[in-house]
């Protein structure tokens, strides 16, 4: 064993310091990081946010995949597709059908739809796109048919077996008088029946309805039909359609002449309504329903679409009205393929552009021109709007991949007033989901951000007035003994958890509020008079009482006052509202001046979330009023000034600054805040400044429906732009608060 | 000097007034609300007695009601009217009274509201007893006799039969629920991580692996068998015994001492019974499950949820706080970044709370949890494992929300030090880390802890972000227990700020369940209030302590 030498400890000593001087640099490193990891986190929140919401404003992308051929005995005039648009129905213009592949083409059962011997008349010539094929036979009969697809598995592989479902059976029923030959057939069919109109050759329309008796012991009951004559039409027909719900029928001719009939009655159409739906020199090009079966679609020669739906006037008559207007195509229409759920269609003009539009959202959604080679007579949109396929005359067929997630969702539709289809007029309307697919969701936030105002509008009104008068007295007047006391006092509210609140304010304010109602209006005029004329009693008491309580005390001496106000109100409420109001002030309110009155209404909110946002506003207002330096106040004391000239002119001049920091803050919570919306609203969407009526807040509505919302809907997506509108909104008054308050401490570093 | 009014206003002084009046007023409502909760969170364990009303509305038959007057109040002759109540012309007030009548599978409803104009005759009859069921809530009314199967038993005194009889049926439920829960929960663990073997096996496509736990499966499966044979032999004796009771109007019930919890005659308690009882209801509702659609029983799986999640939040938010808190302290100089850091911190704590919810729902839940999913527990699939809403998320989530609690209280704590401290030590040849570590940390470490307990507190009472990220109104296990890995973290929990909430909003029977969320609302208001004082204690002797050594 050798002693260690010098050198030896020299060197040891300097792989310490080594050692050391990398721990401090690891040290200092791992801080930094930390340091910067609180950017992070509120980056990577922002920017989460903002990649939910970006595809919702992403345009409809259609991309060629693939060019096929069909073989075909006679040019195809109908084409459709199985939901996972890897099979392809088409019928001929003769009756006769086939199932394709979409691989390749290759056909996979061929048939014909008619009986033998019998010639096809006419096919359904409008809503091409839908379900449900009706042809009309040379003798005045038809058949209704409809493609279906029924999808197994087999070894964990889909196999799609396409096979044709016949609702009236597969033989023809009569659609029109012996011995008429059909022009244009529409029909619908139900499981229960099917309606079908049809034009006979010298224009005289027929309505027939065929229903199925059906029975618990027979579920194949015989048809029962009627069969009316509408009339003649004094136009020629070019387009016939019924909507889904077998209650329209339309029927359109070339020029633009509609007549609009009201078939809920099959024994007794009604025509209600002859309109001209073109401008003069234009032409009908195309009609078809929107999904749902409610509005009309109608292409016309310039390259426009045009959405019609009924609209119920102040007489109750449904008349037909133009909603929106769909232009960007260059040339005129020559198809419009709606989709299957949603209310997007394409339309498709004659030199090969193609738009992608939604409706609802009144959004244009891809417009390109040239984008198919040659003409297309006939397409298809596959149920989920993600595949097109389009066919010209010599069967030659291309296909598209489309990317179409949220078509629903434009700034229009988000902000603005939208007509939503069996509306009377423009609206703003959030209902996200219903229980039918045909839904038409109507996403507007505006009704939404106007509930998150209104609460805070409320809060504030409460909160600012009481949070900055008690700052001002806390920090300038009151005695630093009572001080230390009370302002922990008011802070402590801020750690109340809000569900807290919420819960008094729904369950125990708001029904005090409803039957004690006078008492509370009462109890906020008599307030500040009851404390004014407290205080001028006082200043007459003799000076031997008045000087038993120190100055800086007001405050104590109010308390009994406040209280005594607050009892005196309650108690004196029902009586005055028995002598004065019928003994029921929501209901007099309603009656004389039509206000009407929910339990749980802004009021209340108002009074809970001002509770809440007091102590935030107080805390910071205080520190800032009792950070003005004393010179200032003292010297304007010294001055003259008396002591509320110096609070105006000095005090609050000085902390302007962190007050007006304070009451950003104060909105921002205010606007954020969730569990006292949730808990002491009603929660219903609507628009309405009444301090007595409910509202739905953007932090409310989040609350309720995400959970429930299916994860990259656009629901999902709408709901993640909301919050990302909290963010922002919460994002500015916090920034605007620091920095102002950063200002205030440079500021006051120098004084 | 007495002033007259106009000098008076023009002195300013109304104006002064009126700001004390504001502070008073807050005041008032702060401890209003404190009064309010407390008064109505601690009346509901108290037995009441229980009241025969004899109420007679107009000239019908006068009828017996039995019940526990909660609440009276002065209204408008009107709105009793329209309540159905009778009150003569004239009268412009009418008191009421709230009767908590019970029996609700014979009456339909809990509660009455009885004008006093009606009421004959109040009076505590001594035999009243009062049965708190496991459904259909309290029973009022008389006893008749005690049944064991279909027999009346002839007992003198048919009360001292109901003791070894309640016990008898306490014990058998808990055996069963030891038997239920851990042996039967145990077992169906077993057979599930046998599934998931046998998946993953047949995944591989080793076939004969996957035969070769048959035997287990077959154990087990017997296991099942005798286990459920036993609980179905202990349900039935479990009905054995029951009680025939009569209600005011003279109807009959038989009631199973197997629906029974609790049976009690108030008005023949003395005080010191009563205080017993009380401390007994007290020791329900902390440390029991929950009744009747949580309306009734206890909240200690919420007490245990909100703990375990506040301290699995506390592991992840305190260093990433501390940490921080010591850049912007020690380490950043003044600059862009810096400031940058400073609006970040302060946006982390305004952004609202629902916003980090949304952002938990997605990115946690979805993107992270769904992914794990995919790398590690993809024999599960598609059932998740983390990619739900569970203990882990709402971890994160709400650290994610605290941070800047910890930061500022850290970065306040860091401030008092005196630089002399600091000079002192790198004087000594220290390094700024081993300053930091040696010194100043330790002496900071109030100021943390002071950040810690406000962000608990602040984490304790957060619901509406937990309501997307794993809360859930009943959770069938609690997220710690016997069974490996012990914590679990993927499981759902309970909130009493969520059990608030549903309690409160989402039950069918409000007005039962009022008295149990002022209860819980009491039970977090303690909770977070004392936390608060707490950490204002402890920062108020940090900055007494550092004072001095700064002068």
């Amino acid at each position: 064993m050798t002693e260690p030498t010098l050198s030896d400890l020299a060197q040891s000593e300097a792989r310490l310091r080594k050692f050391r001087m990398l721990k401090d640099r690891l040290f200092g490193l791992v801080m930094g990081v930390g340091g910067v990891a609180v950017i992070g986190a509120i980056l990577a929140i922002f920017v989460y946010l903002l990649a939910v919401v970006i595809p919702l404003f992403r345009s409809a992308e259609v991309t060629y995949t693939a060019a096929l051929r069909f073989e075909q005995a006679s040019p195809t005039t109908r084409l459709s597709l199985n939901e996972y648009a890897d099979i392809a129905f088409a019928l001929g213009a003769d009756g006769s059908y086939a199932f394709h592949g979409l691989e390749d083409g290759r056909v996979l059962i061929r048939g014909s739809l008619l009986p033998p011997g019998r010639q096809l008349q006419a096919a359904n010539d409008s809503t091409r796109s839908a379900r449900t094929l009706a042809l009309a036979l040379d003798d005045g009969t038809a058949v209704i048919a409809r493609p279906t697809y029924v999808e197994t598995f087999e070894d964990q592989r889909r196999v799609s077996s396409p096979s044709l479902a016949w609702p009236l059976g597969e033989v023809p029923v009569a659609v029109v008088p012996e011995g008429r030959r059909v022009t244009h057939i529409a029909a619908e069919a139900g499981d229960d029946g099917a309606t079908i109109a049809a034009l006979a050759e010298d224009g005289t329309l027929y309505l027939t309805s065929y229903t199925r008796a059906v029975s618990l012991l027979q579920l194949d009951g015989a048809l029962e039909s009627t069969q009316v004559e509408v009339g003649r039409l004094p136009v020629t027909v070019a387009y016939l359609a019924i909507d889904s719900d077998q209650q329209e029928l339309y029927a359109v001719s070339r020029t633009g002449q509609m007549h609009f009939f009201d078939i809920r009655d099959k024994t007794a159409p009604r025509l209600l309504q002859e309109l001209q739906v073109l401008q003069p020199g234009e032409e009908v090009t195309a009609v078809e329903f929107l999904a749902g079966g409610v509005s009309l679609l109608i292409g016309d020669s310039s390259g426009q679409v045009s959405q019609w739906f009924p609209v119920r006037d102040e007489e109750n008559n449904y008349r037909m009205t133009r909603i929106r207007r769909f232009e960007g195509l260059a040339a005129p229409v020559a198809l419009i393929i709606p989709e299957h759920f949603r209310k997007g269609f394409l339309a498709v003009d004659t030199q090969g552009g193609l738009g992608v539009f939604h409706a609802t959202a009144e959004r244009t959604l891809l417009l390109e021109e040239g984008l198919l080679a040659h003409q297309p007579l006939v397409g298809a949109i596959a149920p989920h709007a993600d595949s097109l396929i389009l066919m010209g005359a010599d069967g030659e067929v291309e296909t598209f991949e489309v990317y179409n997630k949220h078509p629903e969702v434009s700034l229009k539709s988000l902000w603005g007033k939208v007509w939503y289809e069996g509306r009377a007029g423009p609206e703003y309307i959030w209902q996200s989901s219903s229980a039918s697919s045909d839904f038409e969701p109507k996403f507007s936030l505006t009704p939404l951000t106007f509930g998150t105002l209104k609460a805070a509008v409320y809060a504030m009104l409460f909160a600012i007035p009481v949070a900055i008068f008690g700052a001002v007295y806390t920090a300038y007047f009151m005695q630093p003994r009572l001080r230390v006391l009370v302002k922990p006092s008011i802070e402590i509210m801020a750690a109340l958890p809000t569900v807290i609140l919420g819960f008094l304010a729904g369950l125990w304010l708001a029904p005090l509020i409803e039957s004690h109602l006078i008492g509370v209006l009462l109890a906020t005029a008599l307030m500040p008079l009851a404390i004014l004329l407290a205080a001028y009693v006082w200043s007459h008491l003799p000076e031997t009482t008045r000087h038993r309580v120190p100055d800086g005390w007001e405050a104590m001496i109010i308390v009994p006052v406040v209280c005594l106000v607050l009892w005196a109100t309650m108690g004196l409420s029902q009586p005055a509202e028995q002598l004065f109001f019928g003994g029921n002030l929501p209901r007099w309110l309603a009656q004389e001046w039509g206000i009407t009155y929910d339990q749980r209404n802004s009021l209340v909110v108002g009074i809970a979330m001002g509770f809440a946002v007091i102590p935030n506003i107080f805390s910071i207002s205080e520190d800032a009023v009792f950070g003005v330096p004393r010179q200032l106040t003292t010297g304007s004391l010294a001055l003259g000034a008396t002591p509320w000239q110096t609070v105006t002119r000095v005090v609050l001049l000085t902390a302007s600054p962190g007050i007006f920091s304070a009451i950003m803050i104060g909105l921002g919570r205010a606007v954020g805040e969730t569990m006292i919306v949730l808990m002491s609203t009603g929660n219903t969407p609507i628009m309405d400044l009444n301090i007595f009526q409910g509202f739905r807040a953007l932090s409310a509505n989040i609350a309720v429906e995400m959970p429930e919302s299916e994860v990259n809907s656009s629901h999902y997506r709408i709901l993640f732009l909301a919050a990302l509108v909290l963010f922002g909104v919460t994002f500015l008054f916090n920034t605007i608060a620091e920095i102002v308050r950063s200002r205030l401490r440079a500021k006051y570093g120098n004084l | 000097m007495k002033q007259n009014l106009q000098q008076w206003v023009a002195s300013g002084n109304p104006w002064i007034w009126l700001t004390a009046g504001a502070v008073s007023l807050s005041l008032v409502m702060v401890f209003g609300l404190l009064v309010l909760i407390a008064a109505n969170g601690l009346e509901h364990f108290w037995p009441k007695q229980v009241a025969a009303l004899t109420v007679q509305a107009g000239e019908a038959e006068p009828e017996i009601l039995l019940g526990e007057i909660v609440d009276e109040e002065t209204v408008s002759a009107t709105r009793v009217r329209e309540a159905g109540g009778t009150v003569p012309e004239g009268m412009v007030v009418v008191r009421r009274v709230l009767v908590k009548v019970g029996n609700r599978d014979i009456g339909g409803t809990d509660f009455r509201w009885i004008p006093e104009t009606e009421i004959r005759n109040i009076d505590y009859p001594s035999g009243v007893l009062v049965a708190e069921r496991t459904e259909w809530g309290n029973f009022y009314g008389y006893l008749v006799a005690v049944r064991e199967g279909e027999d009346i038993l002839q007992a003198t005194d048919p009360w001292q039969e109901i003791p070894p009889r309640l016990a008898r049926v306490e014990d058998m439920r808990g055996e069963l629920r030891k038997l239920e829960r851990v042996e039967m929960g145990q077992i169906n663990a077993g057979l599930e991580d046998l599934r998931l073997r046998e998946r993953s096996l047949r995944a591989q496509g080793d076939e004969a692996g996957a035969r070769a736990l048959l035997p287990q499966r077959e154990a087990l499966d017997a296991r099942f068998k005798a286990l459920s044979a036993r609980i179905a032999e202990l349900h039935a004796s479990f009905d054995r015994d029951s009680l025939l009771l009569r209600t005011s109007t003279g109807e009959e019930r038989v009631v199973p001492f197997g629906k029974v919890v609790r049976i009690f005659q108030p008005n023949n308690m003395h005080w010191g019974e009563k205080a017993w009882h009380y401390l007994m209801k007290v020791g329900e509702f902390v440390g029991d499950e929950p009744r009747e659609a949580n309306t009734e029983g206890g909240v200690f799986p919420a007490i245990f949820g909100t703990v375990l999640m506040v301290m699995v939040m506390s592991l992840i938010a305190t260093p990433f706080g501390v940490v921080a808190a010591i850049y912007l302290r020690e380490y950043a100089k003044p600059g862009p970044v810096t400031s940058a850091i400073r609006i970040a911190v302060n946006n982390l704590a305004g952004v609202p709370s629902i916003v980090y919810g949304v952002f938990g729902f997605g990115f946690f839940v979805y993107f992270l949890g769904g992914n794990i999913d995919r790398l590690f527990f993809a024999e599960k699939l598609p059932a998740p494992t983390f990619g739900t809403p569970g203990l882990l998320w709402s971890a994160l989530t709400l650290a994610l929300l605290t941070v800047p609690v910890v930061i500022v209280a850290t970065e306040e704590g860091l401030t008092r030090i005196p630089r002399a401290i600091r000079e002192g030590s790198l004087a000594l040849g220290a390094t700024k880390a081993e300053t930091l570590w040696r010194t100043v940390l330790p002496m900071a470490t109030p100021a943390m802890m002071t950040g810690l307990i406000l962000a608990v507190a602040r984490a304790a009472g957060e619901v509406a972000p937990l309501m997307m990220v794993g809360v859930v109104k009943l959770a069938p296990t609690l997220p710690l227990d016997g069974e490996f890995p012990f914590l679990h973290l993927d499981r759902k929990f309970m909130h009493l700020g969520f059990h608030i909430y549903d309690v409160g909003f989402q039950s069918p029977n409000v007005e039962a369940a009022r008295p149990l969320v002022f209860a819980t609302a009491l039970l977090l208001v303690l909770i977070i209030v004392s936390l608060n004082l707490a950490a204002i204690q402890i920062r108020n002797r940090l900055r007494e302590k550092y004072h001095a050594a700064d002068n």
